[in-house]
């Protein structure tokens, strides 16, 4: 009994006095509180986060040869395995490099010959020979690589992946040779 | 020395209704005894395992083949790990079907809550580990769900899986998560989970005073009950692990996924619910919705509580029935619907994925719901909590019907097969 009025009355002279050492020291401790704590996600966030994403190291790694122009046939879907895309080569002759990777959820998928289709495995989505989402739940046409033609070479730089939200012709590369 | 110990984690009397097996099924202990078992063989499988891609299947195999109770050791892991995940599920749907969430509870409903979270990640890590086809794109599946969370998503994806791939460094972070952190956490939060159950006075007892005065002692009468369903179910996990292996695909191959790819079974829901709607809806808003609403549970005002009765009431049983059954004929309904008749995306061409296969089926759903809820409330004019247990009936048996589906009604290329 006593001691509850003796802290009472301990409050109504901390009341009398807000600007007290104490509650300048308290207010001081918790702001290094939240800044130390503040700190400490902060190195354990960047830590954590990873700058490359895979084993694909240098930028030289990615460039991969695919083949001369007259190897890939109008209206022909190559797998390549190294790279994990696939180089088709349109109608018309033009090249495009589509990722294997479904836009889903990331499985890989497959080219169906028969069906002329891509077909995935995981959820059921399919695309056709440009990309284009024929059945859902893939939400967008499959990532394409940028091809460049060299010296009669196909040439795909795998080091990032081109997103894109509908098959546009200017995504396609022409031989010259053709084109002419 | 024995009975004090034991008498630190146990009170020392109890109300006889305590001591009935159908008030809580030993869920919660089983779950205990599990997690032991877990962390026994897990010990064990940390001396032969090797996190690295290329030697990973291969200590597995090794472990398999050369080891002399390698397998059995792999095994008991397996079903204990699997079985965990089905106790604490159970245990979480006996703690809400007896009303023991309320008041002095309410805090541990959220505790239990995390820890679930925390087994089921727990679970998930472990499942790379092997590195065969059934893991590699079981995860390749899980982490590509996380892009679709709108800003953070990337970045979780960077911290969590290393990427967009599953690679080496999506081995080693879940190597060190499943093996450290998860651990650590979980011996940290389980003690305050129990220690919050004593401190709301032991398990959810109905309030009726007929055993109160007239309490048991804790030792033998509930020790030796602990101690049978303990011994029960070690044998059971023995007898499974005798019987039947844990699954071993072949080696990772990242060029090839197999045909039908499936997540984890208790994340079958999940990936079924991403076959009907955008997979924004279905990792991010849908997930969040219902934690909302499993914490707004425990934390809504109630008038009358009714801690420790099966169903609240006699009423409650009959309306949990009704919402059970308008649950289990309308999805079923809406899953063979979606499959063949209705295809949002092809109907309306025009319009973006996230609206027609996104906002618009979802609608429907909600709509479908409430529809069902409207007449509910009609037939039944339920008290606030059957109606917080008819919805929550609602989702579980969406839920259910969902995961049933996933993992055994889809074939190849995910098509529904009978």
């Amino acid at each position: 009994m006593s001691k509850s009025a003796k802290s009472d009355k301990d409050n109504n002279s901390r009341k009398t006095e807000p600007t007290s050492r104490r509650s300048f020291l308290n207010v001081l401790w918790t702001v290094l509180g939240i800044a130390a704590a503040a700190e400490f996600i902060v190195v354990i966030t960047r830590f954590l986060g990873r700058k490359k994403t895979g084993s694909n190291g240098t930028s030289s790694d990615n460039i991969i040869q695919a083949g001369s122009v007259e190897s890939f046939p109008n209206n022909s879907v190559t797998a390549n395995i190294q790279g994990r895309f696939y180089l088709v080569r349109l109608d018309d002759g033009g090249f495009i490099a589509l990722s294997s990777k479904c836009t889903h959820l990331g499985c890989t998928v497959p080219w169906d010959d028969k069906e002329k289709r891509f077909e995935c495995p995981c959820h059921g989505s399919s695309f056709d020979i440009t990309g284009k989402v024929l059945t859902s739940p893939a939400p967008r046409p499959l990532d394409h690589y940028p091809v460049s033609i060299e010296n009669n070479m196909v040439i795909v730089d795998t080091g990032s992946a081109i997103k894109r939200e509908k098959f546009l012709k200017e995504q396609l590369v022409y031989s010259k040779k053709v084109q002419s | 020395m024995n009975k004090s110990l034991i008498l630190h984690f146990r009170p020392n009397k109890i109300r006889q209704k305590a001591l009935d097996f159908s008030m809580t099924f030993g869920l919660g202990g089983m779950a205990l005894v599990l997690l032991m078992m877990l962390f026994t063989t897990g010990i064990l499988l940390k001396f032969y395992y090797l996190p690295f891609p290329d030697r990973a299947y291969d200590s597995i195999m090794h472990l398999k083949t050369e080891v002399l109770f390698g397998s059995f050791i792999r095994n008991i892991h397996y079903w204990s790990a699997n079985l965990l995940i089905a106790a604490s599920f159970l245990h979480f749907l006996r703690v809400f079907f007896t009303s023991a969430f309320h008041r002095k509870r309410r805090f541990n409903w959220i505790i239990g809550l995390s820890l679930f979270i925390i087994t089921i990640l727990f679970n998930f890590t472990g499942y790379l580990l092997p590195w065969d086809q059934l893991s590699y794109w079981a995860v390749t599946i899980c982490t590509g769900m996380m892009e679709y969370i709108p800003v953070i998503g990337k970045w979780i994806q960077n911290i969590t899986a290393g990427g967009a791939e599953v690679n080496s460094s999506t081995l080693s972070i879940f190597y060190a998560a499943h093996t450290m952190l998860f651990p650590a956490l979980i011996i940290l939060i389980l003690p305050f989970h129990f220690w919050r159950i004593r401190k709301a006075g032991g398990i959810a007892l109905p309030d009726d005073c007929s055993d109160k005065a007239d309490k048991m002692d804790v030792i033998p009468n509930l020790i030796l009950r602990e101690t049978v369903t303990a011994l029960v179910l070690i044998a059971a996990v023995l007898l499974l692990s005798v019987f039947f292996n844990a699954p071993l695909g072949d080696e990772a191959n990242p060029g090839l996924s197999p045909n039908p790819t499936k997540a984890p079974w208790y994340f079958m829901g999940l990936q079924e619910m991403l076959l009907h709607v955008h997979p924004f809806f279905a990792v991010c808003v849908i997930p969040l919705i219902i934690l909302a609403g499993l914490i707004l549970t425990a934390y809504s005002r109630y008038s009358d509580t009714r801690e420790g009765i099966w169903f609240i009431s006699p009423k409650g049983k009959a309306t949990a029935a009704a919402s059970f059954t308008g649950a289990l004929v309308l999805t079923a309904f809406a899953v063979i619907l979606d499959e063949y008749l209705i295809d949002f995306t092809a109907l309306l061409l025009s319009l973006p994925q996230f609206i027609s296969n996104g906002i618009i089926p979802l609608a429907a759903a909600f709509l479908a719901f409430f529809i069902f809820y409207f007449l509910f409330i009609k037939r039944f004019s339920p008290d606030k909590n059957e109606k917080v247990q008819a919805v929550f009936v609602f989702f579980l048996t969406v839920f259910i019907v969902f995961t049933v589906t996933g993992i055994w009604f889809r074939g190849t290329g995910m098509k529904l097969v009978f």
